[in-house]
């Protein structure tokens, strides 16, 4: 039975319906609100004047209400596939594509609402690493608690005590509360766990954001080590494509919830993921607005080595064709870009004043402008362009905020399997490294 | 687990497929049960000076204090001719017990969230492994009843054997109430304020410092309803031997009680369990 080729993960129609709750309305957070809720609503059903076409009244009212309240948001729609035994297969889509709620489902964290999945061997999900690790526990104690939390036997544990000891390279402080430890060392140990789980079916998110490069590059040897030997089936999600493409095979793309590429080759499912990310690339206003002597009509984002695609890699040339039209005749005029992170902070800002050039102020017709940006390696992520047109240096004529976006993807900036995380900057480079010592 | 045996094991996924294999996967994750209630009661003495001491000091000090105050202060008579400090301190067992029980059961689901979200276990583990800590707690004050009983040469009958029904009793009793609380804190927050004032004001309400024979005939039947004065009434029935204060009225109610409310307790936290991760 147990050969290449046999299916080990059957997922047929599943689907995973959420059902929002919105806050506007009356929500009892409180006994308080709830209780004085009922009492007001039995008010109305003991009132003798109340009639009985005004009861009905009021349930339609409540039925309405809650209708209101209430929005079904299906996280995951008819998805299936087969994964077949030995095959590392990764889970790629944009933020609430359904990636976590698939895996949730398959660690059996939360029930499916429609669908059934049929799962050969046993299942081991690492949807973060140091589950249930205790800060005032020692790192031994720690071993224990989360090899169990992951479904360890105490007797597993014990075999393999050591390796992973080795492993997280912290032996000096086995008997230390793990509060004490750095977080690299923490992080380590608790890797060091995962990595020697065993199963037949290993389900992983994204936890390779966390630690150091090199020790990301050794956590993925290991997986990749494992896999290969013990023909272990491995679902992987992460954000980084570069990590995703060296340790998988096989691919499977979600947008929104649903499948958007059947089970295919791992690069087929990451271009196809790069083509998708476009967002809102371009931006259009047509009608004329009255009250404005100047105004931005066209904006396009999209990669400058080929026009037709807006998905970047880290370190692309990002090109940006801006039209204007100008009623009136304006003195200086003057547009400038700003890019920044959704969360609201700027990473650059340019204009043509700062640069010395002067642009044009067609009256009759648009004025094209196309702006390349060559020499930022954003890192990736998705970010937002606002732009602005300004008369003289100072009188502003147009401002459209946050009107287009893009994101960036990495794919192979750093050699295969490094990369950065978020927190360690905004801007990739490739510095030289010369050694100048003797 | 059983993976050396038979590496083949099928699990099916579907809506509500949970609900068949709940009791067997209860068995299954009995280690990690075990794991957990270790956790528990190694964290928590960690970092304290007299360590388990507590475990010892608290129930002594609040026995001395009750018997001083309500016992010599005030007067009140105790169970027949036991003493009373033994008689205070056959209630403080299941008492402490229960009130430790019912804060940690309640704040379970709480405080599990993080693990909860992150990997399956049948989620009634949590609750069932933290009131290990509390019957440790329990086996610990045992020794000091052992010392008061030797102390004052009070010795105790065949009837002591029965003490494991009774603390089955007030074990169900704080797991049924607890759950309930369980998943009702998880809508409301405001339980958790409440909790532990409910402890401290049932200690009162509760014969802990005083025997139930003080309690007016007419009254009883009233009193009774609180299901831990039939549990009190247990346990000193057990302890005492033949000096207890027993009220079959109170006792057989608390039972009928307990036995409902561990009945409704599981049946709602599993009820709340299954989308209780979606909804958090």
């Amino acid at each position: 039975m147990d050969s290449v080729g046999d299916v080990v993960i059957r997922v047929e129609g599943l689907g995973k319906k959420y059902t929002l709750q919105h806050q506007q309305k009356e929500r009892h957070n409180t006994l308080r609100d709830s209780l004085s809720h009922q009492a007001a609503v039995f008010g109305r059903w003991i009132n003798p004047f109340t009639l009985s076409g005004q009861i009905r009244k009021a349930r339609q009212l409540a039925d309405l209400e809650r209708a209101e309240r209430e929005e079904e948001f299906w996280a995951l729609k008819d998805v299936s596939f087969e994964i077949r035994r030995g095959e590392r297969v990764g889970i790629i889509g944009r933020n609430g594509a359904g990636k976590s709620t698939l895996l949730k489902i398959l660690s059996r964290i939360t029930e499916p609402t429609t669908g059934r999945v049929e799962i050969h061997g046993r299942v081991a999900s690492l949807l973060e690493v140091g589950t249930g690790f205790h800060p005032e526990l020692t790192g031994r104690e720690n071993i224990y608690l989360n090899g169990a939390i992951l479904g360890m036997t105490r007797r597993e544990i014990r075999l393999k005590f050591d390796e992973i000891v080795d492993f997280a390279e912290v032996e000096k402080f086995l008997d230390t509360p793990v509060k004490r430890y750095s977080s690299g060392m923490y992080v380590r140990l608790a890797f060091a766990v995962a990595a020697h789980l065993e199963p037949e079916i290993l389900v992983v998110d994204e936890v390779l954001a966390v630690g150091d490069a090199s020790f990301q590059k050794k956590c993925l040897g290991k997986m990749e080590q494992v896999s290969n030997l013990s023909m272990r089936t491995v679902l992987f999600v992460s954000h980084n494509l570069s990590a995703i493409t060296s340790l998988c095979q096989k691919g499977i793309l979600l947008d929104k919830g649903r499948l958007k590429k059947p089970m295919t080759d791992i690069y087929d499912a990451v271009d196809e993921y790069m083509d998708s990310t476009i967002g809102n690339s371009a931006y259009t206003i047509d009608i004329n607005p009255k009250d404005k002597r100047a105004w931005i009509t066209r904006a396009i984002v999209s990669n400058a080595l080929d026009a037709k695609s807006s998905c970047f890699r880290v370190g692309d040339p990002i090109q940006f064709d801006v039209s204007y039209r100008c009623n009136s005749s304006i003195y200086s005029i003057g547009l400038g870009v700003g890019i920044s992170r959704p969360s609201g902070s700027r990473i650059t800002s340019f204009n043509n004043y700062i640069l010395g050039i002067h642009l044009p102020t067609n009256s009759d017709e648009q004025n094209r402008i196309r702006i390349v940006l060559d020499d930022l390696n954003l890192a990736p992520g998705s970010y937002v362009v606002s732009l602005s047109l300004v008369e003289n240096e100072t009188q502003w004529l147009d401002l459209q905020t946050e009107c287009i976006s893009f994101s960036i993807v990495d794919d192979g900036f750093y050699i295969a399997g490094r990369s950065l995380t978020r927190e360690q900057g905004e801007i990739w480079c490739r510095p030289q490294y010369v050694v100048t010592s003797n | 687990m059983s993976r050396s045996k038979n590496s083949e094991q099928v699990l099916i996924l579907e809506p509500n497929r949970i609900e068949k294999q709940y009791w067997k996967d209860l068995w299954h994750y009995r280690e990690l049960f075990a794991i957990l209630a270790w956790r528990d009661v190694a964290v928590r003495y960690k970092q304290t000076a007299f360590g388990v001491a507590w475990a010892l000091i608290r129930p002594f000090l609040s026995m001395v204090v009750f018997t001083v105050i309500f016992g010599n202060l005030a007067g009140l008579p105790t169970d027949g001719d036991a003493p009373y400090a033994i008689m205070v301190f056959a209630a403080m067992l299941p008492w402490q017990f229960f009130a430790s029980a019912l804060g940690s059961v309640s704040g379970s689901l709480m405080n599990g969230v993080g693990l909860f979200s992150k990997v399956y276990f049948p989620r009634l583990i949590a609750p069932a492994a933290s009131v290990i800590t509390c019957l440790v707690d329990f086996a610990l004050s045992f020794i000091i009843l052992a010392i008061l009983m030797l102390w004052y040469r009070y010795w105790p009958t065949w009837r002591l054997l029965t003490l494991p029904f009774w603390l089955l009793v007030v074990f169900c009793f704080s797991m049924g109430l607890g759950l309930l609380m369980a998943t009702l804190m998880i809508r409301y927050r405001d339980l958790g304020f409440v909790v532990p004032f409910f402890i401290q004001i049932g200690q009162y309400i509760s014969p802990v410092a005083y025997s139930t024979s003080i309690v007016p005939a007419k009254w009883q039947f009233v009193y009774g309803l609180n299901p831990m004065v039939g549990v009190i009434e247990g346990f000193r029935w057990a302890i005492l031997g033949k000096s207890a204060t027993v009220n079959s009225w109170s006792i057989s109610l608390s039972l009928l009680m307990v036995v409902v409310l561990i009945v409704a307790g599981v049946l709602r936290f599993r009820a709340v369990e299954k989308t209780f991760v979606d909804v958090i």
